[in-house]
């Protein structure tokens, strides 16, 4: 589904990586690896689409990323280190606005749902300026819920969260994988997965 | 299309919740086009001469006052990274977010000008054709202006380097929009400048899109 080819990331004048090579298929997790500095985010930016590599490409279903903006768009989840919510707008107008920029109808029922299962029941009508951070990570979250993605691609999710908040995204993980779906993640904590055995990748050694 | 109406209706709507923020331009164009009777004193003659440029050039400066905001505050909180990745062009997200602009910035500026063409002792007709040339030329700047939003993304004093950038490009117009103004005042009539300014607002809304879109990509890199 997804595969990179010999990706390579300059960021200024220094390569963080090169030659990078990845595939990924339906029902599969991959972990991104590395200590501060050395790319994963660049990595995620590239694999989602936001830069481009210095060089290589990255392919989704044999189509190079660039050419199938629309289908990867769908397709496709991308949880960054801001939480992409406005602050002026509750959690329910956040969820329902990205979703109709998305393309996709979301009706209330479903949003409210989301945002309960990922414990916002008591402020899905606050401005989401008055949350704590990780309230405002968990409203990202449930958008990830509601996205109906196939490929998640999560840069930190965990940041901000409480140990509550961490169970649940490891378990949204397992279902998602369970049910087929695919993720790419970094992460600087060891993540409980159970059965799931994820793939590891370690950017920035070679450099 | 739908996707165009969803980003006009959003900005709308983020704009009704921080009033304070869209009154502030509003208040700078009037006070700026009142200072100018204050100071230079009440001769009908001199103001009703400098009146359409004074007008069209505090329009430019409360445009480029809004301007820098266009897009760093969706780019600080991450809900324009998450709109490029939406499966539709990003043309389309730069038309939709100037449009926006104009809706909110410039149709207040078009509704306050002929009262602060009163000041200058303009009447009738040259009222008129002022709200014209000023409903032609607003969304050219907010069109033009959204390219210098894109290039200054994300760079310190950012709002400096937005005037620097995109008043030069005002220039055409500024000169068209109060020379319309003036030649009605002048008894020569207005249809060459408006129709110059009217080829320009298709050639901007043609080009400008598509730059700001380009500049958006390579600011997010």
């Amino acid at each position: 589904m997804l595969t990179a080819n010999n990706l390579s990331c300059e960021r200024g004048e220094r390569l963080l990586f090169r030659n990078l090579n990845l595939e990924l298929n339906e029902g599969e997790a991959l972990l991104v690896r590395g200590a501060n500095g050395h790319g994963k985010t660049s990595l995620l930016r590239i694999l989602c689409g936001l830069s481009a590599p210095a060089s290589g490409e990255v392919f989704w279903c044999g189509e190079s990323i660039r050419a199938a903006k629309e289908t990867y768009g769908k397709e496709m989840a991308y949880v960054a280190h801001s939480n992409g919510i406005k602050e002026e707008l509750t959690p329910l107008e956040n969820m329902v606005l990205s979703a109709r920029l998305c393309g996709r109808g979301l009706d209330m029922e479903t949003a409210e749902s989301a945002l309960a299962q990922l414990g916002l029941a008591r402020c899905m009508d606050l401005p989401s300026r008055v949350l704590s951070f990780g309230q405002r990570r968990r409203v990202t979250l449930a958008g990830l819920l509601t996205a109906g993605a196939l490929l998640w691609i999560l840069d930190e999710p965990l940041t901000g969260l409480d140990v509550s908040g961490v169970a649940m995204v490891e378990q949204m993980i397992r279902d998602h994988v369970a049910a087929g779906g695919m993720i790419i993640a970094t992460t600087h904590h060891a993540l409980e997965l159970g059965d799931l055995k994820p793939k590891t990748l370690t950017v920035g050694e070679s450099a | 299309m739908k996707f165009l109406a969803t980003v006009i209706q959003r900005d709308i709507l983020l704009a009704t919740r921080r009033r304070g923020d869209w009154l502030t331009a509003q208040f700078f164009f009037v006070l700026v086009v009142s200072m100018f009777p204050l100071g230079i004193g009440p001769d009908p003659a001199v103001l009703r001469m400098i009146g359409p440029g004074v007008i069209w050039v505090a329009a430019l400066l409360a445009t480029l006052l809004s301007m820098s905001r266009l897009y760093a505050d969706d780019h600080r909180d991450g809900t324009l990274e998450q709109m490029m990745l939406s499966p539709y062009s990003n043309i389309v997200l730069a038309l939709g977010k100037s449009i926006a602009h104009w809706i909110i910035n410039g149709i207040p500026l078009l509704v306050i000008a002929p009262l602060l063409g009163i000041q200058f002792g303009l009447a009738g007709k040259v009222l008129w054709i002022l709200m014209l040339s000023l409903a032609i030329g607003t969304p050219i700047l907010s069109l033009l202006g959204s390219i210098g939003a894109a290039l200054t993304l994300g760079l310190r004093g950012g709002g400096v380097l937005i005037t620097l950038l995109i008043l030069p490009l005002y220039v055409p117009v500024l000169i068209f929009g109060a020379g319309a103004v003036e030649g009605t005042l002048a008894g020569i009539g207005a249809e060459a400048n408006l129709s110059l300014l009217g080829a320009f607002l298709v050639l901007s809304l043609l080009l400008a899109p598509w730059v700001s879109a380009t500049a958006l990509k390579i600011s997010l890199e």
